[in-house]
């Protein structure tokens, strides 16, 4: 039954989007609403719960004192994980990270890794020994669609102006005091695509991507580099239409990116 | 750690908590019902610094089939922390204490839903820590229970819940991290059908006799009939008429004139005054 109702939705949305419509009323290049509401979580040492249309994202980071990797004995490093709660749709289950959450985590890591927007020498505490590791972790609260962007904002929001822990001097976290701010040096956007019917369609509801034939993401900075892409799902775009989404990931990005600074 | 190194506090003397509380004062309780809009049912619960979502699924088909009961709905509770919500980063994924604890929430629950009325079903109860200090487990039992109810489920009562024990050379009530580091701590979380007054979780660790036990479970219970009062507003907010209803109030009287005023809410009650005149 379930199905049968969901295939009827599915090909409504495809019909529609032939037309250029869409089932929320939105343009096909226009953004749900959407909120950051940062330090919700006292036990973090950053957090933003990010709320975009029905999807409800929240993310915290913790830091950690660990050991640098021999071949960047100067450099910090970050850690994300993105994690789909059963709580947040009927279709999730619990248990180990499925691929579709390791893909998600992985493309917002990527975004923020590349984009040089974290001074990872400004996260060394002892050069060889002890480096900062920032372990992000986001869980989706609400899953309506475009987890990949609720994500990657509130993953940014949540480093922008997170606290670093104080230590003591044997480099032990001192609990509950807080010596500096991590500074991010980029903000990188990530914006995300589909193709229904053939037509692009920015910012995918739930049903949105359940009728893509094909996805697009592109993490895009205010000094006008791209940090990361990703395609997903079987189908294809071209060369055209890829253009024309990292045209409008720019344009999107900097509207996000001016929310994201206001957080 | 450091626990030696800190002055013993001694509440008969200070007369107070470290947190200015009474004894028997639980820290500040809100929850809001209906805040996961995929959920059949859901709540957001804020005590003291502990912060919880808890979501209902169901009653859905029991998979895999051989957990389902044939003469009732199961109960399938997951209790979990995100990793930043303690000071020392969780690693992810379930471990013992989680499910433990998801076992003992998911029973105490099952005495409060008429299971028997949906057989073969289960039942989804998730609930997520996002921040904590202290009594967790018993902050999501009492927003599970309200998710409960606002997914419509059939039930004898609500859960409340709360801790009580001891800390510092005094019983209290709920006890916050600082309290369950005592050198003297004893937590008991304990949970009832606030109505029947039926015991529905209880756990505990460190000394007690029986009869500060005497004393202390009598201070729970009435701290437990507080919660409920909180959870009972919570539904009742939530389920208070919304725009799209009272315009269909309005629309009823205008034809009717039915007699609504017992079953709807103040605001409603003022509109539908207008229509009247």
């Amino acid at each position: 039954m379930r199905s049968t109702v969901l295939d009827y939705d599915v090909s409504k949305i495809v019909e529609l989007a032939r037309q250029g419509k869409r089932i929320d009323g939105r343009a096909l290049d226009q953004m749900r609403e959407f909120s950051i509401q940062k330090n919700i979580a006292e036990n973090a040492e950053g957090s933003a719960l990010v709320t975009l249309g029905k999807t409800k994202v929240i993310a915290g980071l913790k830091m950690e004192v660990g050991t640098p990797y021999p071949d960047s004995p100067d450099k910090g490093s970050i850690s994300i994980g993105a994690e789909a709660l059963p709580l947040a749709h009927s279709e999730y289950e619990s248990g180990r990270p499925s691929m579709s959450e390791i893909e998600i985590a992985r493309v917002v890591d990527r975004g923020i890794r590349e984009s040089k927007a974290i001074d990872f020498n400004g996260l060394c505490i002892k050069e060889g020994e002890a480096v900062w590791v920032g372990y992000l972790d986001f869980y989706v609260l609400n899953g309506d669609g475009n987890i990949f962007d609720a994500g990657a904002i509130s993953a940014l929001a949540t480093f922008n102006n997170a606290k670093i822990p104080k230590l003591n001097e044997n480099n032990k976290i001192v609990k509950h005091e807080y010596n500096g701010t991590i500074k991010l040096e980029r903000l990188p956007v990530l914006t995300t695509f589909v193709k229904v019917g053939g037509k692009i369609l920015l910012d995918p509801t739930y049903l949105e991507e359940k009728a893509a034939e094909a996805r697009y993401s592109v993490s895009t900075t205010e000094d006008g580099y791209m940090a990361a892409m990703q395609k997903g799902i079987g189908g294809s775009f071209t060369v055209d239409e890829v253009n024309y989404m990292i045209e409008k990931g720019f344009e999107v990005g900097a509207e996000v990116r001016k929310k994201i600074i206001k957080s | 750690m450091s626990k030696n190194e800190e002055v013993v506090v001694d509440y008969k003397k200070t007369k107070k908590r470290l947190d200015g509380r009474k004894m028997d004062e639980i820290r500040p309780l809100s929850i809001k019902a209906g805040v996961i809009p995929n959920a059949d049912g859901s709540a957001y619960l804020e005590w003291g610094q502990n912060k919880v979502y808890a979501a209902v699924y169901g009653p859905r088909e029991a998979l895999p089939k051989h957990t389902a009961n044939p003469l009732r709905a199961v109960i399938k509770a997951e209790y979990r922390m995100a990793s930043f919500s303690v000071p020392e980063r969780k690693r992810p994924g379930p471990n013992r204490r989680d499910m433990e604890i998801s076992k003992v929430l998911g029973e105490a629950l099952e005495r409060a839903v008429f299971v028997e009325q949906f057989p073969n079903t289960e039942i989804g109860v998730y609930v997520e820590v996002v921040d904590s200090n202290a009594g967790s487990r018993v902050a999501c039992l009492t927003a599970a229970s309200v998710a409960l109810a606002d997914a419509g489920m059939p039930m004898r009562d609500l859960v409340s819940a709360t801790g009580i024990g001891k800390a510092f050379n005094e019983l209290v009530v709920d006890l916050d991290k600082a309290e369950e580091d005592a050198p003297d701590a004893v937590d008991i979380p304990i949970a009832i059908l606030p109505n029947s007054e039926e015991i529905v979780l209880l756990q505990m660790d460190g000394l007690l006799t029986k009869k500060e036990w005497d004393q202390l479970v009598k201070t729970g219970i009435a701290a437990c009939k507080k919660v409920y009062e909180i959870q009972k507003k919570a539904l009742q907010e939530k389920f208070k008429l919304g725009e799209a209803s009272e315009k269909l109030v309005e629309e009823k009287v205008g034809e009717k004139k039915v007699n609504t005023e017992k079953v709807v809410s103040k605001e409603a009650n003022k509109k539908i005054k207008k229509v009247k005149k």
